[in-house]
């Protein structure tokens, strides 16, 4: 493993992260920094959090020995169960931790982007939990795309803002939410969705998804007596993973392993992997890889899995990609889709697409691992929201 | 670029410093707007360099920067322009862009092309003073200048700290904002602008919701700035094919 420096210079992981903005954005984002410098580490919020993801969110969630797959594979394979979550995927886990600190802060309004849905449900289910406003920026495609989910969002009293500019997806409204909250910045709180972004996002989002690692590690460790041998997540932005692998990073054992979304598989096709596709760039905020064209304009991406389809991969993934840290592979929709109809077949757990990829990559780079490992597998999301879509494209008999 | 606000602050009257975005109206139709620009009395031109997401701008530069992507204009195409007319416009010239263009392009090239083709400075807009180092490092051998922009939530701290570098103008943002909106309520802005002033030994461009020079007029005498930059009203005026000299006349005098 290569060491590379962890440079001084504020938000950067190596050469990665940073805060490319407007200038008029500095001071919310200054003030968030102080807000994980002052009130996040104090007693008041971290047990106020735990005792909201204990008894609002189900945390802690539980780790699966799959009985029937383990068999299959020769080794024994377990998933960290964040689709057992409130909301039903593991951004709750960031969305509330967020709209916790904007309370405190003495915020009134929160947004967020989303794509999907999933962060915008999230955050607005937080918001409805504390009593603040909340909008939710989401591209014109994607509102078209994902009714339930704004359904879901404006039942849960947020209002959705349907963008749009530029391509109407994803980081349309990150750029709509960037534009709003300079001009909002003295009431509202910008709840960034994953581990990306300009600093300090890339850490905040990390420090309160790292949960799943924490508890994940432990379970392990009291069920085995030992860590896992493989540690596995999928990776869009980036949240649900960093997550999962940071508290193993300084496991040296442990194989820690990140899945991009790799799109159709055909040669050129629109895909949303970043980091084995990309090239180092900038986007909101954040230098990191990102999928582009020669003249830096940024590309569109594609997923089959609505919750990796972004054209970039947050900062701390780049820098543990550049140390050989984190082995990034990559899983093509067929595959995902494939991982999805298996795990439900053999196990019953309907698994989120985005997951889908992290376990098609397993299934996939089985012979590869050793009889007897442990493979851990996050499975960051139930795979209920996709169904219709997944149907599309899966034979039932 | 210093020079021509002070030579306009010397004939009385506001430096103008119209922005127009590469490859507007059209990719055929730009290099005569830009002469018609500069003939027009600009001091300083900026021109936009498209990018596909400009956060600190509003829709309608983000669609014209859209347009302008997808007839393919880029970095490139714009500095070999200006490579075959270098002499040929009067006013100064400064790119506005984002950083990430500029990056792929490469900083020590782009400084180099700048300086050859007698562009003066950067403006980039998602570029605050801690990750201005690497853009500045590979400017100032080519005497190429990296414009500050500040706004009316820029403390004096982090003006001073801008003003340790700025060396031809600085940019005030007149609201907490993107561009292209009105600011009703310039007045408003009087206080950064002192502040701006007491702060910065270089001159002052007002920008962003500027439509009307009667704008200007609602600042108290010791809160003017010496120069405003037209972007967005300006652009909406070309688009109606109207006469940019009528458009531009009033703010020059």
């Amino acid at each position: 493993m290569k060491t590379l420096p962890h440079t001084t210079r504020p938000g950067y992981f190596g050469d990665f992260g940073g805060r490319y903005v407007p200038e008029t954005l500095m001071p919310p984002l200054l003030e968030v920094e102080e807000a994980l410098r002052s009130i996040f580490p104090r007693p008041e919020f971290q047990e106020r959090l735990r005792s909201l993801l204990a008894e609002y969110c189900g945390r802690a969630t539980p780790v699966t020995l799959c009985e029937r797959l383990s068999q299959e594979l020769g080794f024994s394979l377990y998933l960290k169960r964040e689709d057992l979550l409130h909301t039903g995927a593991h951004k709750i886990n960031n969305a509330l931790g967020q709209v916790l600190l904007a309370k405190m802060m003495g915020k009134t309004h929160v947004i967020a982007e989303t794509g999907a849905g999933q962060h915008g449900v999230a955050t607005a289910t937080a918001a409805a939990k504390f009593g603040l406003r909340c909008t939710v920026f989401m591209g014109a495609k994607d509102v078209e795309r994902q009714a339930p989910n704004v359904q879901r969002m404006k039942l849960l009293g947020a209002q959705v803002v349907a963008v749009q500019n530029g391509s109407c997806t994803l980081k349309d409204a990150i750029n709509d939410a960037l534009r709003y909250w300079i001009s909002h910045q003295h009431d509202t709180l910008y709840v960034f969705g994953t581990a990306a972004g300009p600093h300090p996002f890339p850490t905040l989002v990390r420090e309160l998804q790292k949960v799943i690692g924490l508890e994940a590690r432990e379970q392990m460790l009291a069920r085995l007596g030992r860590l896992p041998d493989y540690v596995v997540a999928c990776v869009g932005g980036g949240s649900n993973a960093i997550g999962m692998l940071h508290p193993f990073v300084q496991d040296a054992a442990v194989r820690l392993v990140g899945v991009e979304a790799g799109g159709t598989g055909e040669p050129g096709c629109e895909n949303s992997a970043a980091i084995n596709l990309g090239r180092p760039g900038v986007l909101h905020g954040a230098r990191m890889m990102i999928l582009q064209d020669a003249d830096g304009q940024i590309d569109e991406s594609s997923s089959i899995s609505a919750g990796l389809d972004y054209p970039g991969v947050g900062p701390e993934h780049v820098y543990l990609h550049a140390t050989g840290r984190v082995h990034y592979g990559v899983a093509y929709d067929h595959e995902a889709l494939e991982a999805f109809r298996r795990l439900a077949r053999a196990e019953g757990i309907i698994p989120a697409l985005e997951s889908s990829h992290a376990l098609a990559w397993v299934f996939c780079h089985a012979s590869e691992i050793p009889a007897g490992s442990h493979v851990l597998v996050n499975l960051s999301g139930r795979g209920d929201k996709d169904l219709a879509h997944a149907l599309h494209y899966i034979q039932l008999d | 670029m210093k020079q021509a606000i002070l030579t306009a602050r010397q004939e009385g009257r506001h430096a103008v410093i119209p922005f127009i975005t590469a490859g507007f109206p059209s990719k055929e139709r730009f290099w005569d707007t830009l002469a018609e620009i500069d003939a027009a009395g600009a001091d300083i031109i900026e021109i936009g360099i498209p990018f596909s997401d400009p956060v600190a701008d509003g829709p309608v530069i983000e669609e014209i920067s859209r347009q302008a992507l997808a007839d393919g204009v880029n970095l490139s195409w714009v500095i070999q322009g200006l490579r075959t007319r270098r002499g040929l416009l009067r006013a100064k010239l400064v790119f506005m862009g984002y950083a990430n263009p500029f990056i792929q392009y490469g900083l020590e090239c782009l400084a180099a092309d700048c300086a050859e083709i007698g562009v003066s400075g950067l403006i980039v807009p998602d570029l605050p003073l801690e990750e201005t180092p690497e853009f500045r490092e590979a400017m100032q051998p080519h005497g190429i200048d990296l414009i500050p922009l500040v706004g009316p939530n820029t403390d004096t701290k982090r003006m001073k700290a801008y003003a340790a570098y700025a060396q031809e103008y600085v940019y005030v943002v007149s609201v907490l904002g993107t561009t292209g909106g009105v600011n009703e309520q310039v007045a408003a802005v009087a206080d950064t602008l002192r502040r701006a002033r007491s702060v910065f030994d270089v001159p002052l461009a007002l920008g962003f919701g500027l439509r009307h020079p009667s704008q200007l007029d609602t600042l108290p005498p010791d809160a003017r700035p010496d120069a405003a930059v037209i972007g967005t009203a300006l652009l909406q005026h070309i688009r109606r094919g109207d006469s940019i000299a009528d458009f531009l006349k009033p703010w020059r005098a």
